[in-house]
């Protein structure tokens, strides 16, 4: 052992205390570069070694290298750890209030709820081998009345019923050209009979317009949906079966329909459809009161329908709708209604009003 | 139509409660509105009363005071205030505890301090008559304290019916009774009309002639002689009233009665004001006039029906009588008249002239001549019963002659009930619910042959029809549920409804709300948004003049919700309504469908670290644009608008166009516009029309883009202000050939020092790729050269270098 063995081994003793000592990165910075910088002891000492006798040479150099390796090794290790500390230490100077408001992402848009409740119904019909078509608004008395076999009597015609448009020339009620508003979606049904042979399974979404004072189930403007379904053997109890599974799909499953005769012009026979009331039991709700939404007879009415009147086809003309061979039938409802009974919407006001604490609901 | 039980119970009666008989009719096909009590409550508190005293009330001139026996040993005071009130007179009195017809519950009162303990009554105060000059005076054979109800038709529950224009004859209580009938099979009475006090022949002072047949397939007429001319009796009056119809004198009530009844109007003329005894009827001249009984001058065409005597017209056939041949209280010769009438005349009649009554409502529909005598023969009985009158000799008969054949019978086949019903109904079943209903059936090979009744004969013609009887009365109630078994059919939407649907989603979720909004709208909004030469629809009969016409926008709406909803307090409103608009295009309605959006307010949403994000503006518009049409997968551009919609700033303004076609417009409203809307703020908005644009949709074909890695490049250059960055680009992208896969402008820059005055700076964003191999640095030089060039050739640019 030389003396400058013995200095090298002191040298990386105190620079390894003093590496372990630093209490931070530029500390540490000022230990390295008193140990390990150019004017240090530790270079100087290598250095140093080509002055040495040959035989020392060897042995002073590699341990000079080695303690030099060493502490830069510590270092290292040092630096390291004392950044990550010095890292939390600014982290944590970092600090904010979490409880203040987030920074969101523009939020979604909303569909109308009118729009989503005729896509759920377009849907459950798709899904019943259905397809949609469409149909003018803007219509003539013959497809929105004639074709539909509305006697020329029918009220429906007066002007107090139906919206017609202003011409030119002499205004007559009972000319199939005359140009009104349809007041529902049933010509469309016509315009599908005229468009392609049976077999036809169709449902019309669209808007419909009624001169009726505006109040909270009273609009002049509405959406319908019109179902047709023709085909050779389409019989009244494959409506109440499709139907029913409608109600199921938009009311829930537990519903049943019932089938009320009426009279519509265009069907024969004619029902109205009732659904299971689902707001209460018998016409009495869970705290026992008298069901509003029924009006306490368990039923509602959702929508009219019936099979096809053969003079609808008769008037129709086009091929494979002859009465005899062909059998269909049709029903149309109100998608407001739906949409009002679905949701406890209690004034149809709402749907057209607008107002995005509405809009943002649904 | 009103239906009092009471009345019904005549001819039928079901042993059931109203509301279990309502709910039958209701699923057998008579909608029943409501059930409601007519007349009075509390049953027990009406009796029979004596007025053993009655003595003027000391402190009023008007009021009596009364001493009354009602039969419970005691005598009560009742105050009176009737002038006929008198000593010894037999009354009907409501005792504390009743309660009257508006529901009032009498108490024991105390009238200018003198007590009463009831009412005696008059008619009108009991709803079964109008009269309200004097109490109602009773037979004195009624005993003291006999419940009132044993004397008087106090009360009724009454079927308020929603009755289907095809069913004329259910306007009618016996036609009620038949559908009761055949809904529970409860027997149903003999029509009232089968006995006939008169006889057919001529008739000596009365003559009707008939000139138009065709408008007036039977004219039927009697004559009655020393009628009386008064109030109807109390069982009379009181099913008028809860009929809903007003009594007014026993022969005019005589005719309501029939009609409510069997269903048929009549019309009762005063024979002594037949002006030479002689009814026409004939078409009106032109220009004609009648004065009709509810006193209104009433101008006629020659499309109309009246009936004439030798002074002229005196009625309107079918629809109302003439004030001058009217029943009064002098007349004491009747001539009764029941017709049939063309229901359409009727109905187009009634409607020129906005006249309906009870009787035109009837007539329109085209009632069976058969019913014409029935109701005359029915009101011959009343006439004698209610009015003291003798029937004249004879019948006045013109037009109609009895039937030489049996009407021929409809077959209905069992296999068509089936095969639509979709359920078995045994034809045995199918016969009873018709014979049920008065139809007569006979057994036929494959099912039934049904001949209808007169009554039903508009209503029923077909196959179809009789099914629908069988169906309502006996399947519904128990039809299966089957699904259609659907050959060949399969639902799908076609691409232009998915098409509607991706462009909805994709606005939605830019975070804008769908709105719907009237297809209406006022006159005033073109004019407010400056649109000209737009061809409108109007309405012929608008609700009001905000609703006279069809928007050939649907910016109206959106500024309308806007305005509704910054009112409201809304600070960002970010819409969008998706429809049809209107317009005429070469005398043809048109009725595009369109999608448009409305941005106000800040883009993000402010936070307490970022309190003012920009506000939208037309940049907005096009990002809106941009995310909606880059979704579905339209081709689109957007280019300066020249000119701009009239209604856009006009500095802020674009035109849209998908594929190659002009589709919409984008841009800020112009400021005066959005302030008519009281929107102060920048308006950011657009709108396309999306009904042809399902066309431009191709399925997407795949492109290598991850094989070679893509090379990206900037480029400045500077060119005069007046070039737009759609210039610079589309030079760009012709230089830059396929190689040349994106180009966009990402920064833009203006130094009068540095770039000079009048230039502008644009640094451009380059992206080179090929799909089948990686390219050179040569190649990307290349091509970066070539684009260089071409801005200096073309726009004059000059390219710095980076
Ligand atoms: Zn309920």
């Amino acid at each position: 052992m030389s003396a400058l063995t013995d200095q090298i081994a002191a040298i990386e003793r105190e620079a390894s205390d003093a590496i372990a000592a630093a209490p931070g990165t530029a500390e540490l910075e000022e230990v390295r570069i008193r140990y390990l910088g150019r004017r240090a002891d530790l270079p100087n000492l290598l250095r140093g070694v080509a002055q040495l006798p040959p035989e020392e040479r060897a042995a002073t150099g590699r341990a000079a290298n080695e303690a030099r390796r060493a502490l830069e090794a510590a270092i290292e290790q040092r630096a390291g750890e004392l950044a990550a500390a010095e890292l939390d230490a600014r982290l944590l100077q970092d600090r904010v209030d979490v409880t203040l408001p987030a920074d969101p992402l523009p939020a979604l848009g909303r569909l109308h709820l009118m729009t989503r409740t005729q896509r759920e119904i377009e849907d459950v019909f798709l899904g019943l081998g259905f397809n949609v078509a469409e149909g003018p608004e803007v219509e003539t008395v013959y497809y929105n009345f004639d074709a539909l076999n509305h006697a020329p009597t029918h009220p429906a015609r007066l002007e107090t019923d139906t919206y017609y448009l202003r011409q030119e020339g002499e205004f007559d009620l009972f000319d199939g050209d005359t140009r009104l508003l349809r007041v529902h979606t049933s010509p469309a049904q016509i315009h599908a009979m005229e468009s392609g042979p049976p077999p036809l399974y169709i449902i019309v979404p669209g808007r419909v317009y009624r001169p009726d004072a505006i109040d909270a189930t009273h609009l002049p403007q509405f959406h319908q949906i019109e179902g047709l379904a023709v085909d050779e053997d389409v019989t009244l109890a494959d409506l109440k079966g499709t139907l029913l599974r409608f109600a199921r799909a938009i009311f829930g499953d537990e519903r049943e329909v019932r089938l009320r005769p009426h009279f519509f012009p265009f069907t024969e026979p004619s029902v109205e459809v009732d659904v299971s009331c689902f707001h209460c039991t018998q016409g009495i709700t869970p705290d026992g009161r008298r069901c509003s939404v029924c009006k306490g007879t368990a039923w509602i009415e959702i929508l009219g329908s019936g099979m096809v009147d053969p003079n609808v086809f008769a008037h129709v003309g086009a091929p494979g709708y002859d009465p005899e061979r062909v059998q269909g039938f049709a029903f149309g409802m109100g998608i407001e209604r739906i949409a009002m009974l679905r949701h406890g919407v209690t004034d149809l006001r709402l749907f057209y009003d607008d107002d995005i604490r509405f809009l943002e609901q649904f | 139509m009103r239906v009092p039980l009471e009345w019904l119970h005549e001819y039928c009666a079901p042993d059931l409660d109203v509301f279990a008989l309502a709910e039958r009719l209701a699923m057998t096909g008579t909608e029943v509105e409501r059930v409601e009590t007519h007349g009075v409550s509390g049953l027990e508190h009406f009796v029979v009363g004596k007025v053993l005293d009655a003595r003027q009330h000391p402190d009023a001139d008007r009021l009596r005071v009364c001493q009354v026996d009602t039969g419970d040993g005691e005598c009560s005071q009742i105050v009176c205030g009737a002038p006929n009130v008198a000593t010894g007179q037999t009354v009907a009195v409501a005792r504390p505890g009743a309660v009257m017809p508006t529901g009032v519950r009498l108490k024991v009162a105390k009238l200018r301090g003198q007590l009463s303990n009831g009412m005696i009554l008059a008619e009108d105060e009991v709803a079964i008559g109008i009269d309200h000059d004097g109490i109602m005076v009773l037979s004195d054979g009624l005993a003291a304290g006999t419940p009132l109800t044993e004397v008087l038709p106090l009360s009724t529950d009454v079927l308020v019916l929603e009755i289907t224009p095809n069913r004329p004859d259910c306007l009618a209580v016996y036609g009620i009774a038949r559908e009761a009938h055949a809904a529970t099979g409860a027997p149903l009475a003999a029509p009232p009309w089968t006995r006939d006090p008169g006889v057919p022949g001529p008739v000596a002072d009365a003559r009707v002639t008939v000139e138009c047949p065709d408008l007036c397939p039977r004219f039927t007429a009697r004559v009655f002689e020393d009628v009386t001319v008064g109030p109807s009796p109390a069982w009379l009056k009181a099913r008028l009233m809860a009929a809903g119809q007003r009594p007014i004198s026993n022969v005019v009530d005589v005719t309501n009665y029939v009609m409510l009844l069997i269903g048929q109007p009549l019309h009762a003329f005063d024979l002594d004001r037949v002006a030479g005894g002689e009814l026409v009827v004939r078409r009106a001249r032109d220009g004609e006039t009648v004065r009709t009984l509810d006193g209104q001058a009433r101008t006629l065409t020659s499309d109309m029906v009246l009936i004439a005597d030798d002074d002229g017209p005196t009625s309107i056939a079918g629809v109302m009588g003439g004030a001058r041949s009217e029943v009064s209280q002098a007349t004491t010769r009747v001539l009764m008249e029941v017709a049939t009438w063309d229901g359409a005349n009727v109905h187009r009649t009634s409607l020129a002239l906005g006249l309906r009554s009870e009787a035109s409502g009837r007539n329109e529909k085209g009632l069976a001549p058969e019913q014409a005598m029935d109701a005359q023969v029915l009101a011959t009985q009343l006439m004698i019963e209610v009015c003291g009158a003798r029937v004249a000799p004879g019948t006045i008969d013109v037009g109609y002659s009895e039937p030489t054949r049996p009407a021929a019978a409809i077959r209905l086949r069992d296999a068509r009930v089936s095969g639509l019903l979709g359920v078995e109904v045994p034809r045995s079943r199918s016969a009873e619910i018709l014979t049920a209903l008065q139809f007569t059936v006979a057994d036929a090979a494959d099912g039934l042959d049904v001949t209808v009744p007169a009554f039903r004969r508009a209503d029923v013609t077909r196959e179809a029809d009789l099914i629908e009887e069988v169906s309502r009365l006996g399947a519904l109630q128990d039809l299966p549920a089957s699904l259609p078994s659907r050959r060949g059919a399969s639902g799908r939407l076609t691409d232009r409804q998915r098409l509607r649907r991706h462009a909805a989603d994709a606005l939605t979720a830019q975070g804008l709300h769908e709105i719907i909004g009237w297809s209406f709208e006022s006159p005033e909004t073109a004019e407010r948004l400056r649109l000209r030469d737009r061809f409108p629809i109007d309405l012929r009969n608008p609700m009001s003049a905000e609703q006279a016409r069809l928007r050939t926008t649907l910016l109206g709406s959106l500024l309308d919700v806007a305005q509704r909803n910054r009112a409201r307090g809304a600070a960002v409103v970010r819409l969008f309504e998706a429809g049809a608009v209107y317009a005429m295009r070469d005398d043809v309605p048109v009725e595009p469908y369109h999608i448009a959006a409305l941005l106000i307010g800040p883009v993000r949403p402010p936070t307490w670290r970022d309190g003012a994000p920009p506000a939208a503006d037309v940049f907005a518009a096009k990002g809106v644009l941009a995310g909606l049409l880059d979704a579905v997968r339209l081709p689109w551009t957007v280019r300066a608008a020249d000119p701009p919609e009239p209604f856009l700033h006009p500095g802020r303004a674009a035109r849209v166009d998908l594929g190659d076609r002009d589709a919409g417009w984008l841009g800020e409203i112009h400021p005066s516009v959005a302030a008519l809307w009281d929107l102060t703020d920048p308006v950011a908005a657009l709108e396309l029309d999306l009904e042809d644009a399902a066309e431009l949709l191709a399925v997407p074909r795949y492109r290598d883009l991850t094989s070679f890695p893509a090379v990206r490049e900037d480029l400045a250059v500077i060119v005069a202000d007046g070039v737009t960055a759609a210039e610079v680009i589309a030079i760009v992208r012709e230089a830059g050939g396929a190689l040349l896969t994106g180009a966009e402008v990402f920064d833009v820059y203006r130094d009068e020092q540095r770039i000079g005055v009048g230039n502008v700076s644009l640094a451009l964003r380059l992206q080179f790729q090929a799909s089948d191999r990686t390219l050179t640095d040569a190649e990307v030089a290349t091509r970066r050269r070539k684009i260089a060039a071409a801005l200096t050739d073309r726009l004059r640019g000059r390219v710095r270098d980076s």
